[in-house]
């Protein structure tokens, strides 16, 4: 993991002065409201419906023990016991008190972390792959390329008023697990013949009221240019996006209204200033980066015990279901990534208590080199746990709740905070996702229906990202009632696609029967083997409006 | 509105300390004021480049060309507008006037300059901050020294981070 030296550690202290003086100021009058505003957004500080509500950052989904310990502690002392993490890899209380969000940065710092640019119209939180380093489709391990963007977007004193949010996800796999098509810019890494490194480079895509798939910028980028070119995109977008309608300020918009031939051709004008300039990368600099993520020492899992490992699965089916499910191949013989199920009826999507995540914490130092990673579908990762443990590890898991042998299938639906908490929404979200759980909670029935990805959002916002979810749900509101529009065909991974809206919206209690009757017509339909997302593909929308509107 | 009538900054921070300001500014986009010196709207200083006595504001959403920082290179000094303190685009100018276009000469903030702005401001180029009339000066100050350390490469340090750290084989 990234540890931080003598550069960082003053950074991430000053910024905490800084807001602590920022804070004295806006108690005692001297900030007003509206400027406060975006100084408390950049660390994290939201005022929400109820309550203030901090975003902490994860860079790149990647915690350590001692971290999760802290925000532990820090969610019991500052809050009511538990924190919500979010899609974008970050970690969410709910209920902090607004005086107290100096010190409670001041004790993220203190095990190297914080919540700068968590919020506001800013470059956020880099996300990246949950399987980086480990995974065996990969091709170039994105965190440490993560961390040069991460240093590079901190405080940079260009672009700390862009027009809007600004996020960039991360992949260095064949297949895509940070879903880099709907990021306002999404990077690719891959090697060219020679074996070196190249970035493809997106750009426009993005969820929210008008959800879009990235366009290529460019295919082919030399890794030594990574920083400078982004730069050029992010200062065109600093200059041209729109910035007299919040709601086409995105980077999207700009990229729709110019069409990627002129968005590419300003960016390149731009970046022919830039290129070779101070930000190229050299080796060296590379090198240092990577010198953070070495291959922890995994001991060697001999034969015999991968064999029994394999004995122990074939004969008990509970094993078989979680390993099936939630245990991920890695690159290592031997050695596999377990994804810990944070949906339980019991507890909303994504949510945590401070008893669990010191547990988990104590699970990560047992079973994984104590390391964590929090993924975008609100789960948690072990990402190097040796096959012999395995069984060890599932039955911690179980009793702590977080052995729900249901990873990727529809009980695992991603659901943004909503209604409950949230100022912006329409809707609830949490109910709707537990009506789910709830109504379709036999395991074989949630087997039979396969990969499904379902996703809520209580607004247009889509913190959800509803439009990805091969099911997405919707809170809208209809003259003051909270309604739900269901979208059908969205995917996030390498073929992405935005879903298509059924039709008109239905009451909350309807909801569990419309999914029930949508889930019909798959299962009635589908040919051998095929997902929900491809017979959808194959038969269109019609079979499913039609029964549904019945 | 802005007070359409020429006003001398009440507090300007020159390189950081306070300065009193001989300099009006003039929003009046129609004519040229009585006032000497005095900072006008770009399209007006254009047409009346040889009065010493006049220098530019930009826009925030000037085009920047080679061009006009053709021009622009002879001026006294060169103001830029925040017509709102979220409007970022004031940062990519002073950097692009300093960076690409060599301008030596003072870059000043006017408009909508906040205390929490002066730290970025003062990497991106600008050497001249006039302050919004609410703004009190020893936050200014103590606002603008809030960092000792950046990653990025600015105005005021070419070298990056990465580069530092290997220079002083601090890579740990
Ligand atoms: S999608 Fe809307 S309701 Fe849900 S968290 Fe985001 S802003 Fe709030």
């Amino acid at each position: 993991m990234y540890r931080y030296d003598n550069y960082d550690q003053t950074l991430v202290d000053e910024r905490v002065t800084q807001f602590r003086d920022q804070m004295t100021r806006y108690l005692d009058g001297r900030l007003g409201e509206e400027e406060f505003r975006p100084l408390r957004l950049q660390n994290g500080l939201y005022i929400q419906k109820y309550a203030p509500m901090l975003r902490i950052a994860i860079p790149y989904g990647m915690l350590s023990s001692d971290q999760l310990r802290r925000l532990a502690s820090i969610a019991r002392r500052y809050d009511r016991g538990y924190g919500h993490f979010s899609t974008r890899q970050n970690l969410q209380l709910n209920w902090p008190a607004i005086e107290t969000v100096p010190d409670i940065l001041g004790e993220l710092a203190e095990v190297q972390m914080h919540a700068i640019q968590t919020s506001g119209n800013c470059i956020r939180n880099t996300t990246s792959d949950q399987f980086a380093g480990i995974a065996a489709d990969e091709v170039e391990d994105p965190r440490p390329w993560c961390e040069l963007i991460r240093q590079w977007s901190t405080l940079h004193p260009e672009f700390a008023f862009l027009p809007r949010k600004f996020k960039i996800a991360v992949t260095g796999a064949s297949s895509d697990r940070a879903a880099i098509q709907v990021h306002d810019i999404g990077l690719r890494l891959w090697r060219d013949d020679e074996g070196e490194v190249r970035v493809r480079v997106l750009a426009g895509g993005g969820l929210g009221r008008t959800p879009m798939i990235g366009d290529v910028v460019r295919d082919d980028l030399p890794w030594k240019h990574l920083l400078t070119y982004l730069e050029a995109c992010v200062r065109v977008y600093n200059q041209f996006g729109r910035r007299d309608n919040k709601f086409k300020a995105r980077i999207k918009i700009l990229v729709k209204a110019l069409g990627i031939e002129e968005f590419r051709r300003r960016v390149d004008a731009e970046w022919e200033h830039l290129k070779d300039g101070p930000q190229t990368l050299t080796p060296a600099a590379v090198e240092a980066a990577k010198t953070h993520f070495p291959e922890p020492e995994r001991r060697p899992v001999s034969d015999e015990a991968i064999a029994a490992y394999e004995q122990q699965r074939q004969e008990d089916r509970a094993l078989a279901r979680f390993v099936t499910n939630n245990v991920t191949d890695h690159k290592v013989a031997g050695y596999k990534a377990v994804t810990l199920s944070l949906k339980r009826r019991e507890l909303a999507p994504g949510d945590v208590t401070s008893d669990q995540m010191e547990a988990v914490a104590d699970l990560a130092e047992r079973f994984s080199f104590g390391e964590v990673r929090v993924t975008h579908e609100q789960n948690l990762v072990l990402s190097d746990v040796p096959v012999d443990q395995m069984v060890a590890l599932w039955q911690a898991l179980d009793e702590l709740g977080m052995a729900n042998p249901t990873v990727g299938t529809l009980n695992d639906i991603i659901c943004c905070p909503g209604g409950d908490f949230c100022g912006l929404a329409n809707a609830v979200s949490i109910p709707i996702a537990q009506a789910l759980q709830e109504r379709f909670e036999d395991l074989d029935f949630l087997y039979d229906l396969g990969p499904l990805d379902l996703n809520i959002s209580g607004c247009m916002n889509a913190c959800g990202h509803h439009h990805v979810g091969h099911i997405g749900i919707l809170g809208v509101d209809k003259k003051g009632e909270e309604y739900y529009q269901v979208s059908l065909g969205g995917n996030s991974t390498d073929d992405a696609s935005l879903g298509k809206i059924l039709g008109p919206s239905f009451y909350r209690e309807d909801v569990p029967d419309v999914i029930d009757k949508v889930l019909k017509v798959y299962v009635e339909s589908r040919h051998a083997d095929e997902r929900f997302l491809d017979t959808y593909r194959r038969i269109g929308i019609k079979p499913f409006k039609e029964r549904v509107y019945a | 509105m802005p007070d359409q009538q020429p006003t001398v900054a009440r507090t300007l921070l020159k390189k950081g300390q306070p300065e009193t300001d001989t300099w009006a500014l003039s929003r009046d986009s129609e004519a040229l004021p009585e006032q000497r010196p005095a900072i006008v709207p770009l399209a007006l200083w254009l047409d009346a480049k040889e009065d010493s006595g006049l220098a530019p504001w930009l826009p925030s959403d000037t085009a920047l060309d080679s061009e006009l920082a053709k021009e622009l290179a002879s001026a006294p000094r060169i103001a830029i507008d925040f017509p709102a303190f979220t409007d970022g685009r004031g940062y990519t100018l002073a950097r692009m006037l300093r960076e690409r276009f060599g301008y030596q000469g003072e870059i000043r903030a006017i408009g909508d300059v906040l205390v929490d702005q002066l730290y970025y401001m003062s990497r991106c180029g600008f050497d001249a901050l006039a302050l919004r009339d609410d703004q009190l000066l020893e936050d200014a100050q103590r606002a603008l020294g809030a960092f000792s350390v950046s990653y990025q490469p600015g105005v005021d340090t070419k070298e990056a981070l990465f580069e530092r750290r290997l220079r002083e084989g601090n890579h740990s």
